[in-house]
C-alpha cells in the first residue's frame, strides 16, 4: 500500500497523475468506472443495518457526541437567509451551548456564496475564526448552468474567503454517460478553488453527487471514483434539497470507496453525508460506520463531516442528558 | 477545528463501552424436571446433570436426566394425547400454534438472554435471528394447520402419530421450532430431546406450551445425553424420528430404525462451499463469507466452511477478508456489540483445536486476527487457513467452529467439481454479478440450499435439507409438512 497523503496536499496531484491513463479519454474512463466491482444492494443494506444495531453507551457515547458536534457543517441554505440569520448561526457554531464551554465548536458553517463574507466576519467576531466557512457553489442545488457560470460562482466564494467549496456534479451529464465531462468540470472547479491572494493555498473541495438522483449503488461507486480521480478532497452525498438524501447504505458505500481509493493511490479523501440526519442516534450510527469501515484515520473533522442543521440541538440535548441524567427539552438549547 | 479525544484509550478513540443485555430479564431455577404430560417431574431414577454457561463455565441449573422409564412415560403421554389432538379441526390446532408464536414474541427478550447464556451465542444473534425465526416458524405452520388439504398430498392427509425428535445445541430453540411447529400443525404429538449442553430453552418452551393452554401430552420434553436420545429413537411407541445433528449419530439412528415402520428425516453435517467469482460484488462477498463461517461461532451445519475463490482475485479478496476479520468483536455473549461468542462446550473446543492443528500440520497456512480471549470459558479466535487443498482434513471434515478453509479455482467447471467433491451436500453459496452463471452453477451444485450473493439466510417458507451424507427429508415450507404426514 502506498504511503498516505491528504487529498488537499501537494503530493496528491502527483499520485493522481499516475492514474492519468484511466482518465485520458471518455472511453478509458468509462471502461474503468464500469470495471469497478458491482454492489449487491441487499448485502450493502444488510451490512449498514447490522452496524446500526451497535449499542454505544456511557463513555463511548460521550466521545461520539462530542466528535459528532465537532464534525458538523452547520448549514443554512434557504432563499430566506439574511445576514442576521447567518450571524446567529455562526454564534451558535462557535458556542453551541452557551451554558457549557466544554462543548466543542462545529467544523464549519455552510452557506450560499453571497453569505460567505458575512459568515467569515461573524465567526471572527464570535471568537471562532478556526471554524471554517463552507460555500455551496456551481449552481447549487441543481447544477444546471454553463460551466463558466459555475466557475465564476466558485471564484466569487473563494475570493470572499470561503475555506471550503461544496460543488454539485452535473447529474444529467453523469446519467447520460458523459463521465469525462463531469470529470473535467470537477477538475476545473478544483482549479477555481485556488486562492488568488498569493498564499498558494486553495479552498478544500467537496463534491456532491446527489445520490438520491443517481439512484443505483453502482452509480454511487462510479461517481465516487470519478470525483476522487478528479481531485475531490471530500465526497458528499446530497444537497438536502431532494426527496432522498444521505442514507446509511449510501454512506457506507462511499466510505468503502475512499478506503479502496487510498489503498490504490495513497490519497486520503473525506466523506460527508448530508441531509436528513437529525438525531444523535442517527449521527452515532454514521460514526459506527466510519469506525468499522475506515477506523481512527477518518474519525476526525478533517475527514468526516455531517451536513446538518437540526442535528446539533439533538446532540446538545443528549449531551446534557448524559452529564445531568435528565432530559432537558428543546427550550434549554438555543434555536440558532 | 477541535478534535475530541477519548481519554481512556487515545490509540483507539472510539472504543465501545460495555453494553451488556440485562440478565435479570430471565429467572433460571436451580433445577428443572422433565416435562411429561403437562407436568414437570424428576427422572424416575433421580439422575440429574448440570448445564453450564460456556462463556464463564458457571453452572446455570441442574436438569433431570431421563432414562428408559421416563422416555417410555413421555411416549405414552404423547400417544394418549394423539387421538384428541389429531381429531381437532386444523383451525383449532392453528389457534394453539398462533398463541405459542405470540407468546414467544412476547417473551423473546427473556428467551434470547436464556439462549445466549446456555449456548454462548451473541445476544445480537439470539435477539435478531434465532427468536424472530422461532416465532416465524410457528406463525408459518399455524397457517398450514387448516389447509393441509391443499398441501399437495391429497385430501385429508393423516398425521403419523407420535414423533420422537432429537435436536442439536447450535440453535436450541430454533431447531425445536423447526421440529415441533410442523409436527403439531399436521396433527402429531411429540417427544423432544434437546441437546445435553443446551436444555434450558426447551424447558422454558414447555412453560410457553402451558401458558398457551396446549393440551397435556401434546408436547413432551425429555432432557438428557445421547443415551436418552437413543432410548427415544429406539422406542417402539414412536412413529416418526426427526433428527438434526452429526452425521455419525445420524447413521446410528438410521441403523436403529432400519426394518421398523418408523419414518425418518435426518438433517446432518455439511462442508459447504462458498464460491466467489472474479466479478463478484467484493464488499458484500466479504460480508457473506464472514456471516457464512463466523455466524454462531461457525456452529452451523450449513456454514460456508470452504471458501472457493477464483485465483485471479485471491489476494485482493483475502486482504479484504482479513481486514474485515480484524473488526470482529469476540467476547461476552450478552454484550450487544459482540459478534462472536463462546464455543458451546469444552468437547467441541477440543475438536476444533484438533482439526485446526491438523490443518497446520498438513501444511496449510493459519491466520487469525489479534484478539484477546476471555480467560474462563471456551473460546476460539476466528481463523482462516490459506493454501488448503482438497486433500487436507480441514477441507473434508466438518469442523463446526469459526475456521475457514480457503481454496482456489480457475474456471466455473473446476468450481463445481471442487464444491461437489465432498461427502456432504447441505448448502452452497455463489457470488457473481452474472445472473446466467448463478443459474448454471445452481443446477450443477449437489446441495440442498444454494444461496446466491448471500449466505445463511433462512425463512420458514423455504425448504431446508441435504444431499448425500447431509441427510434426507426437508424441513420448512410446504415440503416440511411431508415429513409429518402419512403420505
Amino acid at each position: 500500500m502506498p504511503t498516505t497523503v491528504p487529498a488537499y496536499g501537494a503530493e496528491a496531484a502527483e499520485r493522481l497523475a499516475s492514474m492519468a491513463d484511466v482518465t485520458a479519454t471518455d472511453g478509458a474512463l468509462r471502461r474503468f468506472l464500469h470495471g469497478l466491482p458491482g454492489v449487491d444492494a441487499v448485502g450493502l443494506q444488510a451490512r449498514a443495518a447490522a452496524l446500526g444495531t451497535r449499542s454505544i453507551k456511557t463513555t463511548a457515547k460521550a466521545y461520539a457526541i462530542d466528535l459528532a458536534i465537532s464534525m458538523i457543517d452547520l448549514t443554512t441554505l434557504e432563499g430566506a437567509d439574511t445576514p442576521g440569520k447567518v450571524r446567529a448561526l455562526c454564534a451558535k457554531g462557535v458556542s453551541p451551548d452557551p451554558t457549557d464551554r466544554s462543548v466543542p465548536k462545529v467544523a464549519a458553517i455552510c452557506v450560499y456564496s453571497d453569505m460567505v463574507a458575512t459568515a467569515k466576519r461573524a465567526l471572527a467576531e464570535a471568537g471562532g475564526s478556526e471554524v471554517h466557512v463552507a460555500s455551496v457553489a456551481t449552481a447549487f442545488p441543481s447544477g444546471r448552468a454553463a460551466l463558466a457560470v459555475k466557475l465564476a460562482d466558485t471564484r466569487e466564494a473563494v475570493a470572499a474567503g470561503a475555506d471550503e467549496i461544496d460543488m454539485v456534479i452535473d447529474r444529467g451529464a453523469f446519467l447520460s454517460g458523459r463521465y469525462l465531462q463531469v470529470f473535467e468540470e470537477i477538475r476545473q472547479v478544483k482549479e477555481a478553488c485556488r486562492r488568488t491572494d498569493g498564499s498558494g493555498t486553495a479552498a478544500h473541495l467537496k463534491v456532491i453527487f446527489e445520490t438520491g438522483e443517481l439512484e443505483t449503488y453502482d452509480n454511487v461507486r462510479r461517481a465516487s471514483w470519478l470525483a476522487m480521480l478528479a481531485g475531490a478532497d471530500f465526497i458528499k452525498t446530497s444537497t438536502g434539497k431532494v426527496a432522498v438524501n444521505a442514507t446509511p447504505p449510501v454512506t457506507l458505500l462511499m466510505l468503502e470507496a475512499v478506503r479502496d481509493f487510498r489503498d490504490t493511490t495513497g490519497v486520503q479523501v473525506g466523506v460527508k453525508p448530508a441531509g436528513g440526519i437529525r438525531t444523535s442516534k442517527d449521527a452515532i450510527k454514521y460514526l459506527v460506520l466510519v469506525n468499522e469501515t475506515l477506523g481512527a484515520d477518518w474519525l476526525t473533522p478533517d475527514w468526516f463531516r455531517f451536513g446538518a442543521s437540526s442535528l446539533l440541538n439533538d446532540l446538545l440535548m443528549q449531551r446534557q442528558k448524559l452529564s445531568t441524567g435528565r432530559y432537558s427539552g428543546p427550550d434549554y438549547v438555543t434555536v440558532d | 477545528m477541535t478534535n475530541p479525544t477519548n481519554p481512556t484509550n487515545p490509540a483507539n478513540p472510539f472504543e465501545y463501552a460495555p453494553a451488556p443485555e440485562s440478565r435479570s430479564v430471565v429467572e433460571i431455577a436451580p433445577s428443572y424436571g422433565l416435562f411429561i404430560d403437562g407436568e414437570f417431574a424428576e427422572a424416575a431414577d433421580g439422575k440429574v446433570f448440570k448445564t453450564v454457561s460456556p462463556a464463564t463455565e458457571e453452572s446455570l441449573s441442574e436438569v433431570a436426566h431421563a432414562g428408559a422409564e421416563d422416555v417410555d412415560r413421555a411416549v405414552r403421554a404423547a400417544r394418549k394425547a394423539f387421538g384428541k389432538w389429531s381429531a381437532l379441526p386444523g383451525a383449532e390446532r392453528a389457534k394453539y400454534l398462533f398463541r405459542i408464536a405470540r407468546i414467544v414474541q412476547e417473551r423473546s427478550r427473556e428467551l434470547a438472554v436464556l439462549e445466549s447464556l446456555d449456548n454462548g451465542k451473541p445476544i445480537r444473534e439470539s435477539r435478531d435471528v434465532d427468536l424472530p425465526l422461532v416465532a416465524a416458524h410457528f406463525f408459518y405452520y399455524a397457517g398450514w394447520a387448516d389447509k393441509l388439504d391443499y398441501a399437495g398430498y391429497g385430501r385429508d392427509p393423516r398425521p403419523l402419530g407420535v414423533a420422537g425428535q432429537v435436536i442439536p445445541w447450535n440453535f436450541p430453540l430454533l431447531m425445536l421450532a423447526w421440529k415441533i411447529a410442523p409436527a403439531l400443525a399436521a396433527g402429531n404429538t411429540v417427544v423432544l430431546k434437546p441437546a445435553e449442553t443446551t436444555p434450558l430453552s426447551a424447558l422454558f418452551f414447555a412453560d410457553v406450551c402451558r401458558q398457551a393452554g396446549l393440551p397435556r401430552g401434546v408436547v413432551n420434553i425429555v432432557t438428557g445425553d445421547g443415551s436418552t436420545g437413543a432410548e427415544l429413537v429406539a422406542h417402539p411407541g414412536i412413529d416418526k424420528v426427526a433428527f438434526t445433528g452429526s452425521t455419525e449419530v445420524g447413521k446410528a439412528i438410521a441403523r436403529t430404525v432400519a426394518g421398523t415402520e418408523k419414518k425418518v428425516t435426518l438433517e446432518l453435517g455439511g462442508k459447504a462451499a462458498n464460491i466467489v467469482f472474479d466479478d463478484a460484488p467484493i464488499d458484500q462477498a466479504v460480508e457473506g463469507i464472514v456471516s457464512g463461517i463466523f455466524f454462531n461461532q461457525g456452529h452451523v451445519c450449513c456454514a460456508g466452511s470452504r471458501l472457493l475463490v477464483q485465483e485471479s482475485i485471491q489476494d485482493e479478496l483475502l486482504d479484504a477478508l482479513k481486514r474485515r476479520m480484524r473488526t470482529l468483536r469476540v467476547g461476552d455473549p450478552l454484550d450487544k456489540n459482540t459478534d462472536i461468542g463462546a464455543i458451546n462446550s469444552a468437547e467441541q473446543l477440543a475438536r476444533i483445536r484438533t482439526l485446526a492443528d491438523a490443518g497446520e500440520a498438513e501444511g496449510a497456512e493459519r491466520w487469525a486476527p489479534e484478539c484477546a480471549l476471555p480467560s474462563s470459558g471456551y473460546w476460539f479466535a476466528p481463523t482462516l487457513f490459506t493454501g488448503v487443498t482438497q486433500a487436507h482434513r480441514i477441507a473434508r471434515e466438518e469442523i463446526f467452529g469459526p475456521v475457514l478453509s480457503v481454496l482456489t479455482f480457475r474456471t466455473p467447471q473446476e468450481a463445481v467439481a471442487k464444491a461437489n467433491n465432498t461427502p456432504y451436500g447441505l448448502s452452497a453459496g455463489i457470488w457473481t454479478e452474472k445472473g446466467s452463471r448463478i443459474l448454471w452453477m445452481a443446477s450443477r451444485l449437489r446441495a440442498g440450499v444454494v444461496w446466491s450473493n448471500t449466505f445463511n439466510k433462512f425463512d420458514p417458507a423455504s425448504p431446508f435439507g441435504g444431499y448425500k451424507e447431509s441427510g434426507y427429508g426437508r424441513e420448512g415450507g410446504r415440503h416440511g409438512l411431508e415429513a409429518y404426514l402419512d403420505v
